[in-house]
């Protein structure tokens, strides 16, 4: 670690004795903390607002930022090396106990996503949505890309399982987000775009069959899924509202704290997954640009991170990480505002709670790991 | 070559980096799409929504589906009710109010503790009942104060209501509010304006249909958040009526029939499984559950010695006793163990070979020679002691199994036991202990572990009266749409018992006629001159006998006394009915059980021909 790289020259993505050397120490890439911090901010401003201005919710959710800001720091000091020696124990603790949830969990509202291991309460599926790419990358980068078939139909499974245990918790959300992580491990390391052709087209064919042998009250789940509206006691007024929400901030918002819909509780979670359209009525049009704009930023810096690291494990570790990230936001954002259906996903960084957060920051960390731990090989 | 691969891959990635980027990007760019969409183009179309945001979305309950028994009596009906209702948002000061209201209208700590808890579940702007069952004299007391109380108001609601309220309880079960435990468990926005659900019996079994789809109307609100107009409606979709098999007529004789007794009567149609009667002695008024029972109430139902929230024909475990001797015959003769003609001596007892200890008839004397025939209608035990050693547990276990003993017979009422058929297994695995022979002795005269359900005792005696087919005993016939008239059956449900010879099984049947008909049969008063019935009489025995003592019937406490059993099928030659009849503590069975038993026949298959005084008491009391 004291090494210094500086004989090497310009090659070295850091420079110990300038004022970057305490961020080298450290592992930690300014671009990304800066964008994170940000995105952090920003979120607690919109949070005192959809809290109805509650103190002290704001700060139960600064002190989480903080502490999942120390598990980044605490994760960036791991070397990918070590990483990708603990994928595949990981990724066997994690399907473990989700069998557990499923076997001894708790049920909260509705679902069992929670283990609770005595002291503290735990829920596994959100391991697995760092443990899942972890282990798909290294188990692909055991060999040459592009994987063989063999590969990748275990690939596919190792994948399959932990999903399919999420989803019958019941957890969609989180499943969607798994099982995303993983299938872009395999896009990144390149499997033919005929395959995904054929899958598409495979996949479109077969949903009418499945549609046909699907009973009445199974479809009318699947059009309430995919048309919310239709259903205005349940999920479709979350939507109604949500969208009069969106709409009514126009171009500029209506100003912080001066959201109707928000403030008069017509706008269902609006702290947790619904916060989006306080922003939205609150900002209006800019500040949606502006949060975009930071998510972009952040999404754009590891996508950079992954195109720099230097071998296949922290490439494709790196680049699922990220996208999984996007995937967050995108699913967030298209439910909030009536493009998606109701799949319950927070806004990443924003959203009131502490579980997703702490993975999301534990996910930047070894981004920033696999970024300051680069051997100064060229390129 | 390595480096070659590395550099070839790390190219590969970076094309795909490149189009995960333009993905990113162009999701965005739909995002940023739509949000032009919501917040530019529509933007003037939210702004006025959002400014008159006074729509308020309310969920219209469906109306609950009636339950009528075979002859269209209504057994479950839905009668208007008024209750005071709380809304907690248009309240200052809720203590105050509630405190105020007690000075117009008597509000208990029972009603102050349910509206706390309902209050709970509930949004700010839901109403809360805080008073039920408001009489008239309530209603009107409270109009005259009404201006002085905002956000509180009378509602009108639909309550259940069981007209033939103790005769249908363990049947029918009951409504009660909707718990946190039972949203858990249903789709919640189906019951967004339903208060009540199925608790229990077929209100709890058929729930979903009963229960029917939720509309919703969309409407204006004023400032006090009362309603202005109806902007768009969705009707709800009525709960489906249910038409049972039971007759509530039979099913009044049958709990006349038992007088103070405990115990249960469940009579079947054979030909299809239908449950023409279902008393568990004694029952309790399901009206009690509807509102929410006092806890002075329930204490008392919990704390009765004879326990009447106990559903006797569905959970009650009784060893058959005799009454599982024509089943026996019926193994012995289809596993070829015995001939119709085989005779076995009954001097009064039977000892195992090498063992001194005595198996004692309860005819002390013994009956001497006794074919199979002899042996059930006398209800010989010794014959069935050699039967049982003869065929050996396993048979017995497998045989007996296939009558639906040891198992739930899948009727579709919640909560059903499943008796208990014993076997080398199950004492292996519960007690850890190995079958010993005099354990099938004793089985074989449905003694010992064995135990059984009043509804499988009844289902199994359909099965023999039927040839064989066993049908899935069920309580609800069809359902019937009260706005297409659309009917929709339940179909029975039957499985085929292997059978080897057909005569094996008219052989026992002729054993169960003769029971009632021959002069020497255990329950020949019950014969009638207008039709014959196949029975078999039961004792089932409470406490042990020790092998030199006698049992007093008088001696012992009532609660210590034998159960008595009977089951029975009738007429002989086209059976219609099929019953099993458990009097606890009853005694013998051909004394107690078997007139009970007699008493619902007459009132099932001479119910249309000879209207008789007791008959016309018997009609359907119309609902008030």
């Amino acid at each position: 670690m004291n090494y210094s790289p500086r004989q090497l020259g310009d090659l070295t993505p850091t420079n110990p004795n300038s004022r970057q050397g305490l961020l080298a120490v450290f592992h930690i890439d300014l671009p990304l903390l800066v964008g994170l911090l940000l995105l952090c901010g920003f979120g607690l401003i919109v949070l005192y607002s959809a809290s109805g201005e509650n103190l002290g919710q704001v700060e139960r959710q600064a002190v989480r930022i903080v502490l999942a800001f120390f598990v980044m720091l605490a994760i960036a000091q791991i070397s990918p090396g070590t990483l990708r020696r603990w994928s595949p124990s990981l990724y066997a603790i994690g399907v473990l106990m989700l069998v557990a949830v499923l076997v001894f969990g708790e049920v909260g509202k509705g679902a069992q996503r929670w283990l609770d291991l005595g002291i503290v309460r735990f829920q596994p599926s959100e391991m697995v949505k760092l443990a899942v790419p972890l282990m798909i990358a290294w188990f692909l980068a055991e060999q040459r890309l592009p994987p063989r078939w063999r590969r990748l139909l275990i690939a596919a499974v190792l994948i399959v399982i932990p999903v399919l245990l999420i989803a019958k918790q019941p957890d969609l959300g989180t499943a969607l987000l798994v099982a995303s992580a993983g299938i872009f491990v395999l896009f990144l390391a390149g499997i033919s775009w005929r395959l995904i052709g054929a899958l598409a087209v495979g996949g479109a064919a077969a949903a009418p069959v499945v549609w046909y042998l699907m009973r009445d009250y199974q479809r009318q789940r699947v059009l309430t899924f995919l048309d919310p509206e239709n259903d205005p006691l349940g999920a479709g007024y979350h939507i109604i509202q949500s969208k009069i929400a969106i709409g009514s901030g126009g171009l500029y918002g209506k100003g912080w704290l001066n959201g109707t819909q928000s403030q008069l509780d017509f706008l269902p979670e609006r702290h947790t997954d619904f916060i989006f359209a306080v922003l939205a009525e609150e900002f209006g049009l800019i500040g949606v640009l502006i949060l975009l704009a930071l998510y972009l930023f952040v999404i754009a810096r590891g996508l950079y991170i992954a195109t720099r690291a230097q071998d296949t494990f922290t490439r494709l570790l790196a680049g699922s990480l990220i996208l999984e990230f996007f995937v967050y936001l995108f699913v967030n954002t298209g439910m909030v505002s009536g493009l998606l259906p109701v799949v319950g996903v927070p806004l990443p960084l924003v959203s009131y709670g502490g579980t997703s957060l702490v993975t999301l920051m534990a996910g930047f960390g070894m981004l920033m790991s696999i970024h300051t731990h680069r051997r100064l090989l060229p390129t | 070559m390595q480096l070659k691969d590395t550099i070839r891959e790390s190219q590969g990635f970076l094309n795909r980096a490149i189009v995960a980027g333009m993905l990113v990007v162009a999701a965005v760019l739909l995002l940023v799409w739509r949000m032009l969409q919501l917040q530019i183009v529509n933007h003037e179309h939210f702004t006025t929504l959002s400014r008159e945001n006074r729509v308020k979305v309310v969920p219209v309950p469906p109306t609950r589906g009636l339950i009528y028994d075979s002859r269209g009596v209504l057994l479950a009906q839905n009668r208007p009710a008024y209750s005071l209702e709380i809304t907690p948002e248009q309240v200052e000061d809720l203590d105050d109010v509630l405190s105020e209201l007690g000075k117009v209208i008597e509000i208990g700590d029972e009603d102050l503790e349910r509206f706390w808890q309902l209050k709970k579940r509930k949004r700010r702007f839901d109403s809360v009942p805080i008073r039920v069952n408001l009489s008239p004299d309530e209603t009107a007391q409270f109009a005259v104060h009404r201006h002085r109380f905002p956000g509180v108001d009378i509602k009108a609601q639909l309550l259940r209501h069981y007209p033939h309220d103790i005769k249908t309880t363990h049947v029918l079960g009951y409504v009660g509010r909707v718990s946190q435990r039972d949203l858990e468990q249903i789709d919640a926005s189906n019951y967004a304006g339903t208060s009540h659900i199925g608790k229990n019996g077929v209100e709890k079994t058929y729930e979903s249909a009963l229960h029917g789809s939720v509309g919703y109307e969309q409407i204006e609100i004023n400032a006090a958040g009362r309603k202005v107009r109806t902007l768009e409606q969705t009707p709800p979709e009525p709960g489906v009526d249910i038409h049972l098999h039971l007759d509530i007529a039979l099913q009044e004789v049958a709990m006349k029939a038992f007088g103070d007794n405990n115990g249960a009567i469940v009579a079947i149609n054979p030909q299809n499984g239908g449950v023409l009667a279902f008393v568990s002695q004694p029952g309790y008024d399901p009206n009690l559950f509807v509102e929410g029972i006092s806890r002075k109430d329930y204490d008392a139902l919990q704390k009765d010695i004879n326990r009447p929230l106990y559903n006797r024909a569905l959970r009650g475990q009784y060893p058959p006793g005799s009454t599982v001797k024509p089943f026996m015959g019926l193994a012995g003769l289809e596993y070829g163990v015995i001939q119709f003609d085989s005779s076995v001596y009954c001097p009064g007892f039977f000892q195992l070979p090498g063992n001194t200890h005595r198996y004692r008839d309860w005819k002390k004397t013994g009956h001497g020679p006794m074919d199979l025939d002899a042996a059930i209608v006398q209800s010989c035990d010794v014959f069935f002691y050699k039967l049982a050693y003869d065929l050996g547990v396993d048979r017995l276990h497998e045989f007996l199994g296939q009558f639906g003993f040891g198992d739930r017979t899948g009727i579709d009422l919640t909560g059903e036991s499943t008796g208990l058929l014993p076997s080398r297994q199950w004492k292996r695995r519960s007690r850890n202990q190995p079958w010993y022979p005099g354990e099938t002795l004793i089985m074989g005269i449905g003694q010992g572990y064995f135990l059984t359900t009043p509804l499988q005792l009844a289902a199994a005696t359909a099965a023999i009266a039927n040839d064989g087919s066993y049908y899935t005993p069920h309580v609800v016939d069809y359902l019937r749409s009260r706005e297409s008239g659309e009917i929709t059956p339940i179909p029975p449900t039957s499985e085929q018992i292997p059978k080897s010879l057909q005569h094996n099984w008219e052989d026992v049947r002729n054993g169960m006629v003769n029971v009632v008909e021959s002069p020497r049969g255990t329950a020949k008063r019950i014969r009638s001159k207008d039709y014959r019935i196949a029975g078999k009489t039961g004792t089932a025995q409470v406490f042990t006998v020790a092998q030199d003592e006698d049992y007093d019937e008088d001696e012992i406490d009532k609660r210590l006394r034998d159960h008595a059993l009977f089951i029975a099928y009738a007429p002989v030659e086209n059976p219609q009915i099929a019953i099993a009849v458990v009097v606890e503590n009853g005694g013998h069975g051909g004394s107690t059980a078997a007139p009970i038993a007699r008493q619902v026949i007459d009132a099932y298959l001479l119910r249309d021909q000879a209207p008789s005084e007791e008959s016309s008491e018997l009609q359907p009391t119309p609902a008030r």
